[in-house]
Parts: structure tokens; sequence; C-alpha cells
């Protein structure tokens, strides 16, 4: 059983009890615990079932790299899946849950996957669920739905009540990972002067140095870590952060960080999370490396852990695995695992080393010394046990796997080597090459990730460089270091001296990638390459005899490394087991690509303070108070928030709508219009600009006239419209549709600023400057004669023509323009005065029945009269010909943009479908987007198509649904009727071919 | 996340930035006549070379067009210059 020791534990504190629940079961740890050591030294080894087979798994790491004891976290709003028992920090109170298993953790339905395991080979679900396809909507999804994904999705109504934040950083120098190495390259970096930050993914400095040992100039590692943290913190260019992991290093020295401020102390005040955003000149990855796993069966048991975890919980937690240990291994390394654990008063039963020693190196020495029986050239049959180990059947590595003995034991440290973690160095370009002598992939200082300057801008250093060896990291840090600052542009410290390591020399390591060597299909189905995802030698072994041999399909085919801790313990191992199916060279197969974060970050921590009404910002009227005062429903229009329409008191939006269209046509309307975009357009050559960016001409327009004009893109295509208005000789104000306000004014500016830059126009967006009211129907002269203070009449100001003047004391800019057909105005006031001119109009309109609309009113009048939208009847690939607005073309100008274009073959088919109007025989309202059928089917077997709808309403004065849409002939085709499909895909809907204008034809409302 | 150097406002981040068109790429003359082959290599073809590639940017916050060499490969930033200014 694994259980706590009396002694050591050097990162707990013994006097201070912590209780948690796991499973809703109450234990006790101590403080500076980890979730997964304190559940250790409750004996609870089982702590999660795996992906697809749901297999009993208990811990096999101490950090990061954990695949296995993922836990969900808290309850209610503070609920967090996922969360890797190993990191977790224990606290007062910890509510833990175990994952994917039903229905509890010993006892598991779906654990019955793993019987028929040789039925679920790689590639099951892309060869199970393609065929027959009417399966895949009612059993295969909802079968995969509800067996995939292992932790459980916070509840979509609760709202998460940490806050989090984001922190600008910019420094010379950032060193990553708290190890002696990184300790070392941040003081050497630091020595110079420069602005250094060095921050460490865990709580603790030193990284795995004082549990593995080892003297520092003449110092225990332990003294000089301490000390060495100390000269930093004396360093004023120098910041230090724990619980700070690097998470991805990107383009021109950019580099993400995420700081765990109060995940292990959920009652202290202030952010939860912190996303550092760092800038800095250089970068120094000490990473450190991950010890890999062995692959043999029965290798994913609970009780069968790394070598150096096992040795973790030892000397961190004073936590024991088990009583009988059997130490497997290809290096020297996991020896420090038996003598940690024979120390601790432990028993070691056997060492199994793949190797045969002719002269036993210092560690394996000191074992046979301390009478640690080593068993040279052997290894791991297979694991005896289900839920927990019970022993291993001793077989030789070179054999098929006969067992010579069985050794009963609780735990088993395995030790596959090392792996250098080059994830930080690899996110932005940085090059690996493959060290043979230590079976690793490194990285290669030559094909460094490079910057703005295309200098290299990442260094590494330490075991993260592949320095296994304590002195070698620490020269290869502090030159690292040396390297970094002086690239930042700073200067080494003279004669700064290097500190010295004493520690064990090491034999080279023996590579294993199946134990043992001949394994047959037995054993190989029980070795565990991917613990998290359940993927095996035998399917990656699978992948390849069935063709795979891009390490990157394999991975995607078996699933191998594609689990949320992205394959830390099984990426080596699974390509060695690839380039051994495919017989090429590990290098030849190469490495799947290393992405950011390095271990999952919060979405809190992405989102920092842009949530709720912050996440972005809703841009206002000046009326858009009232709006909220006077029940408005809103949509979303761009930025703007507008009106949809403004409901009384128990009315539907529907109806209201329709409300607002009878009272305006038959009395008076109000509209806030001031989201309409207005540039404007300066400069003595201002016409000419305007006549190359609009379709029609409008240097001839005269002052005080307004022309309605259309915008195409360079490739013919209709990309805005609106009112333009000549101010005077020199100054026109363009109106632009809402959305278009930014985007044409930067068009714009594109081609004056690009293309005609010798060109005297000066462009201003003025939008919102101006508060914009739409007067509209037959009282709307009334009302602003009722205001007074400007000659509104027919003669004074006729259609398209505006003037300046006040309105009721107010400075006003009438234009006299209509996109209902009504009698119409818009009023354009200084913004400030806005909502004072409204609350008159509303006032003095009252005898009128004055009626607020919205932006749905809007549209059906404009339906009604047959105007085009942008963005409804256009949508990138609709040209003004079109939509049959030919009479807004200039046949006299000899160009603008769009005219080449709208001249090019494709432009000019008469097949191009058109607008018309579409009346439906039983008055209903077609589905928006709907198509329009036609006799036969095309290559792909789908239904041939002759328009689809544009827009679509119902209309209040026609009492009946109307519809623009763009049909295949359809000018030609008036009176015919042609039917159009429904979402169901099987309902027809027969509508008659009409002109779009439905109301007022001759025009005759608005000319009065 | 790049930094270009706007030529009015100095180093800022790539996200203040949008990519406006290959450089050098002058709109043909309209009122000649121009083939379709012609008018289509304009509208939709580009150089997109790979390495050294001269490219016109807009720095969204002061609204200023100007020409980047930068690394396509690399993505290093080769230099930057106002439009219509030869580089000294
Ligand atoms: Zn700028």
């Amino acid at each position: 059983m694994s259980t706590r020791l009396a002694t050591s534990g050097r990162l707990i504190d013994r006097s201070k009890q912590v209780a948690f629940t796991f499973n809703g079961k109450r234990f006790t740890g101590h403080a500076g615990d980890t979730l997964a050591s304190a559940l250790l030294a409750n004996d609870q080894m089982l702590m999660g079932r795996s992906f697809k087979y749901h297999r009993p798994r208990g811990v096999v790491a101490s950090g990061a790299e954990e695949p296995n004891a993922l836990v969900n976290l808290g309850e209610g709003v503070t609920h967090e899946p996922n969360a890797r028992a190993t990191t977790t920090e224990l606290f007062e109170g910890l509510k833990a849950t175990s994952q994917n298993h039903w229905p509890s953790l010993e006892f598991d339905v779906g654990a019955i996957n793993q019987k028929f395991a040789r039925f679920l080979p790689a590639g099951f679900y892309y060869k199970m669920f393609i065929h027959p396809r009417p399966f895949w909507k009612h059993i295969y999804e909802p079968f995969i739905r509800h067996s995939a994904g292992l932790g459980k999705a916070p509840d979509a109504e609760t709202r998460d009540p940490d806050t989090y934040e984001h922190f600008y950083a910019h420094v010379d120098v950032l060193v990553v990972g708290g190890g002696v190495a990184g300790l070392q390259a941040a003081l050497t970096a630091g020595q110079s002067g420069l602005k250094v930050l060095l921050i460490e993914q865990t709580a603790f400095w030193g990284g795995r140095t004082p549990v593995d040992g080892g003297e520092i100039d003449g110092k225990s590692a332990e003294d000089w870590i301490t000390e060495a943290v100390a000269a930093l913190e004396v360093m004023p260019n120098v910041t230090l952060r724990t619980r700070c992991m690097g998470s991805g290093v990107y383009d021109h020295g950019y580099v993400l960080g995420y700081e765990r401020l109060t995940d292990h102390a959920p009652e202290a005040d202030g952010p939860r999370h912190r996303l550092w955003r760092i800038r800095t000149k250089q970068v120094v990855t000490a990473t450190g490396a991950i010890e890999r796993p062995l692959s043999f069966s029965g290798n994913d048991i609970p009780g069968v852990m790394l070598a150096s975890a096992v040795r973790d919980y030892v000397v961190d937690y004073g936590v024991s695995i088990g009583d009988r240990t059997v130490v497997v291994t290809n290096n020297d390394d996991a020896y420090r695992t038996a003598l940690t654990l024979k120390k601790a008063g432990l028993s070691v039963p056997a060492i199994l080393d793949v190797r045969v020693h002719v002269h036993a190196p210092p560690l394996v020495a000191e074992a046979k010394a301390a009478g640690i029986r080593v068993l040279e050239g052997m290894g791991i049959a297979k694991v005896v046990g289900g839920q927990r180990v019970k022993g291993v059947a001793v077989c030789s590595q070179a054999g098929e796997g006969a067992m010579v003995e069985e050794i009963a034991c609780d735990c088993v440290a395995m030790s596959g080597g090392w792996s250098p973690v080059v994830h930080l160095w690899s996110h932005c370009g940085g090059k690996l090459l493959w060290d043979e002598e230590h079976a690793f992939f490194r990285p290669d200082a030559s094909r460094a990730p490079t910057g703005a300057d295309g200098l290299p801008f990442v260094t590494t250093a330490g075991t993260a460089n592949g320095h296994l060896h304590l002195n070698d990291a620490l020269q290869d840090a502090h030159s690292a270091g040396k390297i970094a600052l002086e690239r930042a542009g700073g200067k080494a410290e003279a004669g700064a001296v290097v500190p010295q390591a004493q520690g064990p020399d090491e034999a080279a390591m023996t590579p294993v990638w199946l134990m043992p060597q001949g394994a047959g299909y037995e054993l190989k189905m029980k070795a565990w390459l991917d613990y998290q995802n359940d993927v095996k030698v035998s399917d990656v072994q699978l992948a390849a005899r069935e063709g795979y041999e891009s390490v990157e399909h394999t991975k995607r085919y078996t699933t191998l490394g594609m689990a949320t801790d992205q394959g830390k313990l099984s990426n080596i191992n699974g390509l060695a087991t690839l380039s051994n199916a495919l017989g090429e060279a590990i290098p030849q197969v190469g490495t799947t690509t290393f992405r950011p974060p390095y271990t999952p970050i919060s979405m809190g921590a992405i989102a920092g303070e842009a949530r709720g009404e912050i996440f972005q910002p809703i841009r206002k009227t000046p009326i858009h108070a009232w709006h909220e005062k006077n029940g408005a429903a809103f949509e979303p229009v761009g930025h703007w928030r507008r009106p949809y329409c403004f409901p009384k008191d128990g009315e539907s939006k529907h109806d209201a709508v329709m409300r607002e269209v009878k009272n305006t046509r038959e009395s008076l309307g109000l509209l806030d219009a001031s989201t309409l975009g207005k540039i404007i357009v300066k400069g003595p050559d201002a016409g000419r600009f305007l006549d190359m960016m609009y379709t029609n001409m409008m240097s001839t327009l005269k002052p005080g006239k307004c022309r309605y004009g259309l915008m195409c893109s360079e490739n013919g295509f209709l990309m805005d419209d609106g009112v333009v208005a000549r101010i005077d000789e020199d100054t026109f104000l363009c109106h632009t549709t809402t959305g278009g306000a930014e985007h044409i004014h930067g068009h714009m500016e594109d081609w004056l600023q690009c293309e005609w830059w010798d060109w005297k126009v000066y462009t201003a967006n003025v939008t919102e400057e101006y508060a914009q009211i739409a007067v509209v129907g037959p009282h709307a002269r009334d009302l602003l004669e009722a205001l007074g203070g400007m000659d509104v009449s027919k003669d004074a100001l006729a259609f398209m023509e505006w003037k300046d003047g006040e309105l009721a004391g107010i400075p006003a800019r009438a234009y006299r323009i209509s996109f209902s057909g009504e009698l119409s105005y818009e009023i354009a006031v200084p913004a400030s005065f806005g909502q004072a001119f409204w609350d008159l109009c509303m006032q003095v309109g009252a005898q009128w029945n004055i009626t607020p609309y919205g932006t749905e009113c809007l549209h059906i009048m404009r339906a009604e009269k047959g105007f085009i939208m942008i963005g409804d009847e256009t949508d990138g690939t609709v040209i003004p010909q079109d939509l049959g607005l030919n009479w807004a073309i200039s046949k006299k100008k000899e160009d603008f943009l769009g005219k080449r274009a709208q001249e090019r073959s494709h432009m000019t088919d008469p097949t191009r479908w058109k607008l018309v109007g579409l009346l439906t025989e039983d008055k209903s309202v077609l589905p928006d987007g709907a198509y329009a059928i036609k006799d036969g089917r095309n290559a792909n077997n789908q239904r041939n198509t002759q328009g689809r709808v544009t827009s679509t309403y119902h209309s209040p004065m026609l009492e009946r649904g109307i519809a623009m849409g763009l049909v295949l002939d359809g000018p030609e085709r008036m009176g015919e009727i042609i039917h159009f499909m429904k979402d169901d895909g099987e309902t027809l809907v027969a509508a008659k071919i009409v002109s779009p204008v439905f109301y007022d034809p001759e025009g005759e409302k608005q000319n009065v | 996340m790049q930094q270009f150097p706007c030529p009015f406002c100095g180093l800022r981040d790539e996200r203040e930035f949008h990519f406006a068109g290959e450089a050098g790429k002058p709109r043909p003359d309209t009122t000649q006549p121009i083939s379709d082959a012609d008018w289509a290599k304009y509208l939709f073809y580009c150089a997109n070379a790979k390495g050294a590639s001269h490219e016109v940017w807009v720095h969204t916050t002061c609204q200023e067009y100007f020409v980047m060499t930068r690394d396509t490969v690399t993505m290093a930033v080769l230099g930057t210059h106002a439009l219509h200014e030869v580089p000294a």
C-alpha cells in the first residue's frame, strides 16, 4: 500500500493538517502536499479511468507531465475539469472528484470496453462510424458524445466568480524554468544589469536537483539553490515568479506566461490567474527534462510509475508508493530511486537493468554495495495485478518474454531514459537534432528561432539542452545566460566565476522501445504508449502496417499524443515504435509539431478582464439611453446596438413592428439613424475622387443637392451604398451603411494614399459627430414646421436637396431623402443636441401620434419599395447590374472602381441571376435564403436551382408576404410561378415573379 | 505576435496593422484597352514571394499606409518606409 513515511518530505509541513475530499470521502493531508501526494499518503492509488477502455489508472508522474491523475476540482460555479492531481496544491476544503467512470471509480461499466480491445484497434472510430450514413446522427454521434470526454464541462448557466487579468512585461532576458540551470542562467544574465525575468511553473525553486542530489561549490544542492535565489532577489533588475509557467513562445520575442495566483489559496483576494504578456529580447528555456516510461505489458497498472516520481514522493512529500519496489531501467539515474527507497527503509527486491555492465558505474556499484539485487540484461515480461501491482514477471530483455522469475512487489519504478523539454524551443520554429547517445531530441543551436532582426532569440540551457549531468547543466546554463545577455545588448560581468558541481558519472543508457525486445502480440496489446488516450504499441504498429508513414497522420489516426497531456510521456516512445515498424531511423520520421500552451491554461486567463460588458465595448448613439428607457428590443448592427422595435406592454415584437410600419406610413414615425456612416471628402480633387469611388457621376452634383450612389470594389462587386450630399464646391458628405463607415473610410484612404496620392483630397469620418434622426410619414413636414426655424416646404427643400438652418433653436442640417417612400427628412444635429432634438420631436409630434420605430420597420418599408439593402441583396458576389441598378452606373465616365471588372465575361453573362419581387401564392412569408428549384440534378446529385430569396417580410400594408430575390432571367419572367424549397428540404412554396416595387410604385407619397 | 515599425508611430504590435496588398502594383490605365488576361493578372495574381517580400500595410491606429519589406519564411522585418518615398 502507499502510505506516509514517518520521516522525510522536504516540501510538507507535518505540523499542519489539511482536510479535503475525493469523491465525497474525507481525507487529510499536510500543508505542502499536492493532491496526488495527499491521496497516495491515504493509499488512494486509483485516481481515474482511461479514455477508451476505462482502465483503472493511478498516478504515473509527479509533475506537469502526468497523464492519468486528472480530476474535477470544485463544484458549481468553481467547477473545473481535467486538473492534474500532481500539480494541484492541497488546500483546506479542496473538493475533487474522479473522471470518466460510471457508476463509480472502483466499479466501472465502460471497462467492459477493454474486453473488446481486440475489436477497438487504432482508427476504430474512423473505420466503424463511416457507414451507413444515416446511422451517424441518431446512433453513432450520441454514442461517441456519451463515451468521449474526460472531465465534465462547467454548467453553461453558471458564471465563473473568479477574476483574471493580463499583465504586460517588457524585459531583456526571460528565463523559463527555475531549476538549477534556470537559476544559473538568470544569475549570469542578471549580473550584467539587464532586465531579467525568471519564471518557474511550480511553487518552489531548484527543480529536480534537491531530490537527485549532488554538490555545488562544496555545498548541498539545496543550500546552493537557497543562496542563488537570495542573490537574485537582491538584484533590482531581476524579477522572480513561481507558479508561473512559460506557456508559449511566439514571433518576435513574444512569450505568454501563466501565473496561478490563488489556486492553492482560494480564499485569498485578487485575481485567480494572471496571463503575462511578455515581450523580451531574448529567451532562455531551462525547462528541464521528462522521464520516459518503458513499454512493457501492464505498464499502466496502478503502482507502475516513473522512477523519478517514486523518489519525488519519498523525498518531497514523505510518501512511499509501496513497501516493495522493483526498479526497471535502461540507465543509471533510476538507481537513485532504489537508493532513496533503501535509505527510507523500504524494500527494493531487485533492479532490472536491461544493460550488462562490465565495470559497474558509480550508482550501480553503490546500489550493489547497499545490498540491492541487480539483474543485468533483464526486463519485465508483464506486470501481475489488476487494480494494483502485485508483482512482475522477469524476463530477458533480449528474448520474447519467457518468465525466469516472478517477484512480488506493490510498486514498479520504471525509467526509459529522459527527454529534454523542447516545447518552448520549438514553438516558434526552433529545430531539433536527434542525439543518438541519449536517444532523445534536443535543440539544435544552429537552427534557433529567429526574431524580427532575423537573429536567434531563444537559447536553451541545462537538461533542456540535453545535459543530464549536474555540472554539465550548470556550465551550459552559464553559457546560455551569457549568450542571451550579449544578444540582448548587455555585457557579461568580467571574471564571473561559474559554480562547479560534483556528482557521480553515469554510464551510457541503452534505448529500449519495447520490453522485452521480442514481445508478441499478447504482450504488445497491453503495453501502453499513451495512457490517457489508451494507445498501445500494437496500435502504432497496426497504423504503420495500414500504410501510415507520416508521424502527423499516425498521431491523428491512433490519437497518440492527442490527449490533454499532449503526449509529454508518449511522444518519443510512440515515435520510436513507428520508426521501427517502418524500418526507418527516428530522425527521418521526425516529431509531431509542438504547439502552445505547454500545459492547458484557463479560458479565464485568456479572456482576462474582457468579459461581460467589456468583452466587446458597445457603440451607442446619443439617443441610446432613451431607447433603453422606452423598452427598445435591441439588435446588434456592427458594434452598435440598434432598436429592432419598441414593443409596448404585452405586445409581441411582430405586432410592434406591424404597428410601427402602419403608424409611420399613415401618420408619423421617428428613426434614430445616427449609426449611418458620415464621411467628409474635401479638397479641389474631391469630385474627381468620388467619380472614381462611386459608379455614378458625383462631380456634377450641385451644392445643396443629394445623390444616391453605389460603391464597388475593384473586382466589380457592390460593397456599399448611400446618399452623397455636396456641401460646397470642395466638400462632399458621403453617407455609408451602418456597418460600412470604418471600412469604407479605410477603402477611400487606401486609394488616396496608395494610388492617387498626388490628388488634393482629405477625408474624415465624422459618423459620431452627428445625431441623425429620420422624420418620416405624411405629417413629417407638419412636425418640422411646428418645431419651426427652417422653411421645409416642397419648393424650399425639394426631394434630394439639403439645407442648413435651425429647428426649434437647434442647429440642424435637413436632408430631404427617403428610404421608405414616404415624405421624409433626415435631420442631422450635433451629437450633443441629439437627445434634446429627439425629445422635442416626441413632444411636438404627439399630436400626430408620432411613433419611434426600429430597424425591422425600416427594413419592411424599404422592401415594400423595392430598395436594396447591402448585405441582404448583396453578398460580395453581386454587381449593381444584377440588381437592376444600371441607372446608377454612369455611362459617361471613363473610369470608376469596378468598371473594367464589370466588363469581364462572367460579369456580362446573361444567365446571371437578377433581382425581382416575389409574391407567394398563399401569401405566406418565404424562408430567408430559400432556393428556387429547377428540373434535374447537377453533377453532385443536388437539385438544380434558378434563384434565391434575398429579403423576405410580412408587409402590413399589403397584408401578405413580400420578398425580393435573384432569379435566372427574372426580369423577363414577370408573372411566372416558380417554386422555393423550405428548410425541411421537401416542402415547396409557389411564388409569382413580380416587380420588386410593391407599394406606391408611382412614388406619389413622397412627391408632396 | 510580431512587431512592425510604423514609419510614423514606431514599433507597434502586429494586431494594430492590416495587410493591404502587394507593393509596387500600380493600377493599369483603364482609359486604354486592357485584355481580360491582363486585368485578371492585376486583380488576382500576386508574386507571393518566399523570402523577402514587399508589401503595403496600414497602421490602423494612425491610418497611414506604408511599405514593409519582410521575410515571409523567417518573419524577419527587413524595413519599412512611407509610401512614395525611396528608402535611403
Ligand atoms: Zn502609425
